[in-house]
């Protein structure tokens, strides 16, 4: 059994555990199988759609992240630290604010997609993870700038406080219909993503000895941005902002996945949805007034994982 | 297989950096590109995949590289860059059988006919016991022999190398000249290097370059004359006879 297989297998199980633990725990231990009616409710209308959601949004951040690091070559890369978050949720916002919410997926989807073509073109030829970071992180201000501006002249003023917090990231309350949504996003970016996994195999060799060797590298370029915009947009639009899950996934992986860029993306997949369960277990678990945010949780551990990836990148001379 | 380039020249952001250059090669010759850094070797070599735009004609088997898909050209001419690249510590058979790629296969999933590809080009750069280490592990000799046996794994007929034997020691360099001359058995190989002897020694045909343009052009005596080494290096320099082999010698 391959590497990628064994990772799978095991982050399957992982996943599945981590739902159900997701079910059973949070301010009051359940039994998700206990039969009275308010149980039933709490962990079957609440507590289920939550973790699904939270799954999904994590493994869509998760496939986007290595399918983007697949692309760009680059350890860094993932749809929050390259803006495509950012962008979704300026396009989310967008909506919200000027009461077209129901446009708000396909708003996220689309500001995603400009965003990863954006960041695809500028970053193709950066010269090392960190250019390609800064070209992020300024497309990422740039959102946030705009989402202050999309903020400051809605019309509709009393939902601030709404979007504020939804931008901060976090899956409370969601309903199946919100995780389904995302659900079907998800598989959509999926088969583009994989559609594109020979090519992103390829460019290990590098831009110009991935086209000798035959791979049809705008073909492979369109189908990650798409799919990595499908995921992200989705994700964003159910979950707001969640940063660092597609760098730490694939990261995670590549001891036992290897480092083939094809062979780990489903595991970066599962490995981003378990993760994100994880974390949202501990965000219900922890005994604050107010909840703590998700997206909040996901940047305190994430923050401090990039740091240490670039770091090690950096004294492995990986940015000259 | 052949290549034919016809008053080839390629423009890079405002500058000629190949000028009118032409060239010919037939199946079973070995031709080396030489002359000193910035001649233009890489971009002709790129040029001749259409890698590059350039003007003039240019064919590879018959048809137009610009106008051949990515496929199409790399069953015809496998190519090693200058600068080969692993992004990613793959394995070395992994690397290696990123070579079958046109042939539809992926690394981890060969068929009998891409396996039997893969280990025989890891055979002939001596990698086999080395097939499943990683590719940040390897010395720089050893990387270099991988990504020469990913371009072998192509089995194009047309081998286009871009110094196949730059960082190898002289043993390893002249095992290299070897694998070119059996590839030439079958197919065809254009390289470039700035090892004057390997490429007087190995090839059939030299193409002397300088600031674009061909300076000599023919077999290895006839091309490499003092003057036209002075002419292109702006040095003296020479071929000369020991015991059989060929010492070059600058001044």
């Amino acid at each position: 059994m391959s590497g990628s297989v064994r990772a799978s297998f095991a982050l399957v199980v992982f996943s599945v555990a981590a739902l159900t633990a997701a079910l059973w725990l949070g301010p009051v231990a359940l039994d998700p199988f206990a039969q009275d009616a308010a149980t039933r409710t709490i962990v079957w209308e609440i507590r289920f759609p939550r973790a699904l959601t939270a799954w999904i949004v994590g493994a869509a951040l998760g496939l986007s992240g290595a399918a983007l690091q697949g692309l760009l070559r680059n350890p860094l890369a993932d749809s929050g630290v390259l803006g495509l978050s950012g962008f979704a949720a300026l396009g989310a916002v967008i909506a919200f604010a000027f009461g077209f919410a129901f446009l708000a997926p396909l708003m996220a989807i689309a500001f995603a997609g400009i965003a990863a073509l954006v960041v695809t073109t500028l970053g193709w030829r950066a010269r090392g993870p960190a250019s390609l970071a800064l070209i992020g992180v300024g497309l990422s201000s740039f959102a946030g700038g705009l989402i202050a501006l999309a903020l400051n002249l809605a019309p509709n003023p009393g939902a601030l406080a709404d979007l504020v917090n939804w931008t901060l990231g976090s899956v409370e309350g969601r309903s199946l219909d919100e995780a389904m949504l995302a659900g079907a996003l998800l598989v959509a970016g999926a088969v583009l993503i994989l559609f594109a996994a020979r090519g992103l195999q390829a460019l290990t060799l590098g831009e110009e000895a991935a086209a000798a060797i035959g791979a049809n590298l705008g073909h492979t370029r369109a189908l990650v941005i798409l799919g990595a915009a499908a995921c992200t947009g989705g994700a964003t639009a159910v979950g707001g902002i969640i940063g660092f899950v597609g760098v730490a996934a694939p990261h995670l992986v590549r001891a036992i996945a290897g480092h083939d860029p094809a062979r780990l993306l489903i595991p970066s997949a599962l490995a981003g949805g378990a993760l994100l369960v994880c974390a949202d277990i501990v965000v219900r678990l922890l005994p604050t007034d107010t909840e703590l945010k998700l997206g909040v949780a996901a940047a305190l551990i994430g923050g401090p994982v990039f740091a240490l990836i670039a770091a090690r990148l950096a004294s492995r001379g990986g940015d000259s | 297989m052949s290549l034919s380039l016809s008053s080839v020249s390629v423009t890079l952001s405002a500058r000629r950096v190949v000028n009118n250059v032409s060239l010919e090669i037939a199946q079973g010759r070995v031709v080396a590109l030489l002359g000193p850094n910035g001649a233009g070797k890489t971009s002709l070599m790129r040029a001749a995949l259409g890698l590059l735009p350039f003007e003039g004609r240019a064919s590879l088997d018959g048809a137009d590289p610009r106008k051949l898909s990515d496929r199409e050209r790399a069953l015809r001419a496998a190519y090693l860059p200058q600068r080969p690249q692993s992004i990613w510590p793959v394995s070395v058979e992994t690397l290696v059988a990123l070579g079958r790629f046109a042939h539809g296969a992926a690394p981890d999933r060969l068929k009998p006919r891409d396996q039997a590809a893969v280990d025989a080009a890891l055979e002939a750069c001596a990698l086999n016991a080395m097939r499943a280490r990683r590719m940040d592990e390897l010395s720089g000799g050893e990387k270099a022999r991988a990504h020469l046996a990913r371009a072998l794994a192509q089995q194009a007929p047309l081998l286009i190398l871009d110094e196949p034997t730059a960082g190898l020691d002289p043993a390893q360099a002249l095992a290299v000249a070897d694998i070119l001359r059996a590839h030439a058995l079958t197919g065809a190989v254009l390289f470039s290097t700035h090892d004057v002897a390997l490429a007087a020694r190995v090839a059939d045909a030299i193409v002397l370059m300088r600031d674009g343009s061909v300076v000599a052009q023919g077999a290895p005596r006839e091309a490499l004359t003092p003057q036209t080494l002075r002419d292109a290096y702006g040095r003296e320099g020479r071929l000369q006879d020991v015991d059989g082999d060929v010492a070059f010698i600058f001044r």
